[in-house]
This record gives structure tokens, C-alpha cells and sequence, in this order.
């Protein structure tokens, strides 16, 4: 382990959080929004504030240029004036993109003094409402991370290969907006992220250090959401796809709810693309959410938690750590109804080129 | 000074990206934007520093100042303390206000982010929910996002007690009251003015193009064309 990241370090409140979600994660991972919650709740007793009322950040609109730097600080302000209505001063967030938004207006508010003022008056003016800034501003990952040696005694499953005994290899992705904005706010700053290592090291498995370990997943806003510029998205994810491949990883865990749904969705596009996959025994390599993997180490159901919705089947991961599950019950309905189940795809079979 | 510059100089995002850049590239050897595109961050920060209004306008009419990604792998990096991204934000924002966003293909695009995740911020009050996400425009979403998509209402219901309704949890239904709030920022700050003035510079640029209007065609062009000769 290294430890350069012990030279970014910051205070994590121990309970009291008030939480606000994730557009995207609650999209494409609702099962972990959920598991946080229960987590937090129910797994470690602690107090988790969620206000039916806040909305999203607008920052997937921010950063496409669409939504205006005052309007978005605004609505920054609108969600810290229902933190302080609830009597709360630990903001929580399910999203890295937000994460980002909320920190760059504590610091645009601090730089220039006038873009707080404006955005006092122009809430009031608005909504009526009125704010105190939060003491604490956290991503949901730091979160389980301050709480991990408490996850790691309650612990039903270590990452760890019950066939060989040996650590699961795992890639780490933070996502760029956690700490690459204001490297202060994450643990281990921009070049040596910790967040989701210390998670993995705390819970038996290895953190595999790859070429492209930093390199963003492709994202890029507007070059996804607008489907002529998907080539910037895809290659990104693929640069890394390729650099982490010969060292063999068991599963990927992401950080950022976006950066985990590309990673997972990308492996699906280039199979069918150019038949390619990049895990072992010809299938993808499982994407996971740092909640998850905490559910499952946790001994959580894996539909429960959603990984039913993945793309990249999650089955390969669940038997190497000798997790039961039940195969028939992955793709049924509320109430055990049968739904049907997705169309096969070439990322989940073996009859193409492995690397 | 020119006054592009100081117009651009009205942004606090590049007063805080733009200090003193000296040319030495770490940003273009870290951009993943410039692994892709015939783009270069570096140049562009150089010509903003010249303050020369032509070579500006130039910039703010280009395809150039749309290929950035916005990941910010430049910040952390720069020895001076500067942030390109920031400086390209300020350079589109700019654009969209003169309307001359709409001069350049990857440029006029942002009627297509506006008409959707937009416009998903307005009604829903989310940037994105599953019915934005059609399995037509998403080809690359694959299999298993149709059968969410197809059964939205049995796959969601598993996680949260709120889908579509008002209530806490995943997805929920924002009431009437927040999305009235919401859409009031958006009016008080200048946002929805903005949205608008993005709506008139296409609907001007698609009859300039020969489209009855900026709906139809002219919004599948913009969100779909490719010219080939961004690499």
C-alpha cells in the first residue's frame, strides 16, 4: 500500500448525515441507494435524514453547458436551505458529479464572495428559503469508507476466492470529479485516491495498480448524451478496458454511478462490436458499485441489491466468493411475478475473442 | 484588451482557470478529449491569452471549444494553477450568449442537450430518468436496459416504495410545490432565459439551413450528424 494518501485527510462526521441522491445511480442502481440506506440504518445505527423535496443538482446539465453557473448555485443553496430546515449540517451525496458541484460552490462562494450573496438573494427571491452552509460536505463512498473496519467485523463474506483462498483482484475507479476538482476533498487527493482501496484492502481483497488506473471512464457529458459524439465515450472506456485486462481482475468496483453503468455498459457495446471481451472464462468483468460490495460482504441477497440490472453478469463473482443465490429468481418482478428476462448478449457467452 | 476577453473575464470560472499559462502541454498529455479529437487545450488557452478578439470569435464559431469532456483531469495537473476546463466553460457559455454556438456542427448540439436532459430538469426534476434513456437512442444500453425499460414499473418497484409517486425514495414523483421552486430559480437566475435564447439562435440556424424549423429533422441532424473530421 502506499501512502501518499495519508497526506489528504479529511473529517468525516460519524452520524447524522443529511442525504441527498443521484440522478443516474438511482437510475441505473436503485438497489443501491436502498443498500446504503439500510446500511447506514439498519447494519450500523445511524442517523440518515432524506428530504422527499430536494431535487436533483442539475449538474449533468451544468456540465453539458446548458444550466448557467448562478442557476446551478442556486440550486445548490436550495439543497443546503433543506439541510438546515431539517436541522442538519452533514451533507451527503450519491453522486460524484454532484459531489463535485457542491464543493465547487463552497469554494466559488469562498474565492468570490459575490457569487454567494447573489446566491442568497436570488434563493430568497425564488423560494423564499434561507441557508446555512454545511460543516461537513461527503460523498456516500467516504461514508462507508470512515465506517469500513465496522462493515469489515460484521462481515459474511471477505473478497477473497473461496476455491483458492486468495484475494480477488480488484480494479479501483474513482470517477474524475471526486477529487480532481479539489483534490482536498477526497481521501488520497487526485493522484492516489483511497477511497475505494481502503475499502477493498479493509475487506480481504487486492487493489490492482494498472497503467490507465486514472484515466476517465469516457463519460463526458455531452460526449455521451448526444449519440454522434458515442465514439469519445466508448474509446475512453476501452483505453482502460485494455490496460487492466492482462492483470486479470475479478470484478471492477466504481465510485461514481455513471463512470460503474459505462464501464459495465461499454464492455457490452464493444463485444458486440468487435467481439471482444475483457474478463476471464470469456465473459466481462463484473461492474460493481462500491455499495455492492459492501452488501455482499455484508451477506446481502445480490438481486436485493439490484445486480440483476446490470449488463456484465455478476454470477462469475458471486461463486468465486461462495455467495448463494438463487438463479431462477435474477430477472422476476415485485412479488416473485415472471417478467420474462433480457435478451443473451455476447459479453455473457464465450464464443468470442478473450485477451 | 479585446472584448471577448473581457467579456469572458466576467465569468468567475476564468478568473479562477486562467492565471498565467506557460505552454508546457501537461494539460493536452493528460486530456482524454485530445486523444480523441484533433484538440488541443493547450492552444486553446494560448489564444485566449492573446486577447486577440479575432482569433476569439474564431474559437467561439469552432467545433474546437465543444470537444472537451469536462473531466478536469487538467486541474490537479497544471504547474500554474490553471484549469482549462474551467476556460472552456466560459468560452461556451459565451458562445451560446452571442448565438454563435450555432455556426458549428458539435456546437449546435446544444439544442439536443437542452431539448433533453433540459428539459427533463424542468418537467421531472431530475437531469435523467428512465423513460429519457429510449432503448432506439440508446442502442449501446443493451439487452438488460430494454427488459428494465419494458418493465419499469416490476423492476423498480423491488427498490423503492416511491417510483413515480410523491414520497422518499429512488425515482420519486417531485411535488408540485419544489418543481414550482425549481422552475422559479431557473427563471430568477437567467436559466430559462438561456434555454430560450438556445431554442431562437436554432430555430434562426435551421431556416438558414433550409428546415421549416428547429424541430423534426433539423433535431435529428443536430443530434446524429457526424462530418467524420473531428479526428
Amino acid at each position: 500500500m502506499r501512502n501518499s494518501w495519508t497526506e489528504y485527510q479529511k473529517e468525516i462526521a460519524d452520524d447524522n448525515y443529511f442525504y441527498v441522491r443521484s440522478c443516474i445511480r438511482q437510475n441505473f442502481f436503485p438497489g443501491s441507494e436502498a443498500a446504503f440506506l439500510n446500511i447506514m440504518r439498519n447494519d450500523l445505527n445511524r442517523d440518515v435524514k432524506e428530504e422527499a423535496i430536494h431535487t436533483s443538482c442539475t449538474g449533468i446539465g451544468y456540465h453539458s453547458d446548458i444550466v448557467p453557473l448562478d442557476t446551478i448555485m442556486t440550486v445548490v443553496a436550495r439543497q443546503f436551505a433543506l439541510m438546515t430546515e431539517a436541522g442538519y449540517e452533514n451533507f451527503i451525496s450519491s453522486c460524484i458529479t454532484s459531489f463535485g458541484i457542491y464543493n465547487e460552490a463552497m469554494e466559488m462562494w469562498s474565492e468570490f464572495p459575490e457569487t454567494e450573496e447573489r446566491a442568497r438573494e436570488h434563493l430568497y427571491k425564488a423560494t423564499g428559503r434561507e441557508f446555512k452552509k454545511p460543516k461537513s460536505i461527503a460523498h456516500t463512498s467516504d461514508i462507508i469508507f470512515h465506517h469500513r473496519e465496522e462493515i469489515a467485523r460484521k462481515a459474511q463474506h471477505k473478497l477473497i476466492n473461496v476455491e483458492t483462498g486468495r484475494p480477488l483482484r480488484v480494479v479501483e475507479h474513482i470517477g474524475c470529479h471526486y477529487a480532481k476538482i479539489f483534490p482536498k476533498t477526497g481521501f488520497g487527493g487526485s493522484e492516489f485516491p483511497y477511497v475505494l482501496a481502503g475499502m477493498i484492502e479493509s475487506w480481504g481483497g487486492d487493489v490492482i495498480d494498472y497503467p490507465e488506473r486514472r484515466h476517465c471512464c469516457g463519460f463526458g457529458f455531452r460526449n455521451y448524451l448526444v449519440q454522434a459524439n458515442r465514439g469519445y465515450s466508448v474509446a475512453n472506456s476501452q483505453k482502460k478496458f485494455e490496460s487492466m485486462a492482462p492483470y486479470k481482475p475479478d470484478f471492477i468496483v466504481a465510485n461514481c454511478p455513471g463512470c460503474a453503468m459505462f464501464l459495465d455498459k461499454w464492455q457490452y457495446t464493444i463485444a458486440e462490436m468487435e467481439g471482444t471481451v475483457y474478463g476471464q472464462d470469456g465473459q466481462g468483468i463484473p461492474v460493481l458499485t462500491y455499495e455492492e460490495m459492501a452488501g455482499l460482504v455484508l451477506g446481502y441477497d445480490p438481486w436485493q441489491l439490484g445486480m440483476q440490472m446490470h449488463q456484465v453478469n455478476v454470477e462469475p463473482l458471486l461463486d468465486k466468493m461462495g455467495i448463494r443465490y438463487d438463479p431462477t429468481a435474477k430477472y422476476l418482478g415485485k412479488n416473485g411475478k415472471y417478467i420474462g428476462q433480457p435478451a443473451d448478449a455476447l459479453v455473457n457467452n464465450s464464443s468470442h475473442i478473450q485477451l | 484588451m479585446g472584448k471577448y476577453f473581457d467579456m469572458l473575464m466576467q465569468d468567475v470560472r476564468m478568473r479562477e482557470g486562467l492565471t498565467a499559462c506557460m505552454n508546457c502541454g501537461v494539460c493536452t498529455g493528460v486530456c482524454p478529449a485530445a486523444e480523441f479529437y484533433d484538440y488541443d487545450p493547450r492552444q486553446i488557452v494560448s489564444t485566449v491569452q492573446t486577447q486577440d478578439d479575432d482569433a476569439i470569435e474564431k474559437l467561439l464559431k469552432s467545433d474546437t471549444i465543444w470537444y472537451c469532456g469536462e473531466c478536469m483531469s487538467c486541474r490537479p495537473r497544471c504547474p500554474r494553477a490553471n484549469t482549462p476546463g474551467y476556460v472552456i466553460q466560459s468560452l461556451r457559455t459565451l458562445s451560446q450568449k452571442l448565438g454563435f454556438f450555432v455556426e458549428s456542427e458539435k456546437g449546435r448540439q446544444q439544442l439536443a442537450l437542452k431539448r433533453t436532459i433540459g428539459e427533463s430538469i424542468l418537467t421531472t426534476g431530475y437531469c435523467v430518468h428512465p423513460k429519457l434513456v429510449k432503448p432506439a437512442m440508446h442502442p449501446e444500453q443493451g439487452p438488460v436496459w430494454e427488459w428494465i425499460y419494458d418493465h419499469d414499473q416490476e423492476v423498480y418497484e423491488q427498490f423503492t416504495s416511491a417510483y413515480q409517486r410523491e414520497g422518499e425514495g429512488a425515482l420519486r414523483r417531485i411535488d408540485d410545490q419544489s418543481m414550482k421552486e425549481l422552475r422559479s430559480i431557473f427563471e430568477v437566475t437567467g436559466g430559462k432565459a438561456f434555454f430560450d435564447h438556445i431554442e431562437e439562435c436554432s430555430e434562426r440556424k435551421a431556416r438558414e439551413m433550409g428546415y421549416p424549423s428547429a424541430n423534426d429533422d433539423y433535431f435529428n441532424r443536430v443530434y446524429t450528424a457526424n462530418n467524420g473530421e473531428h479526428h
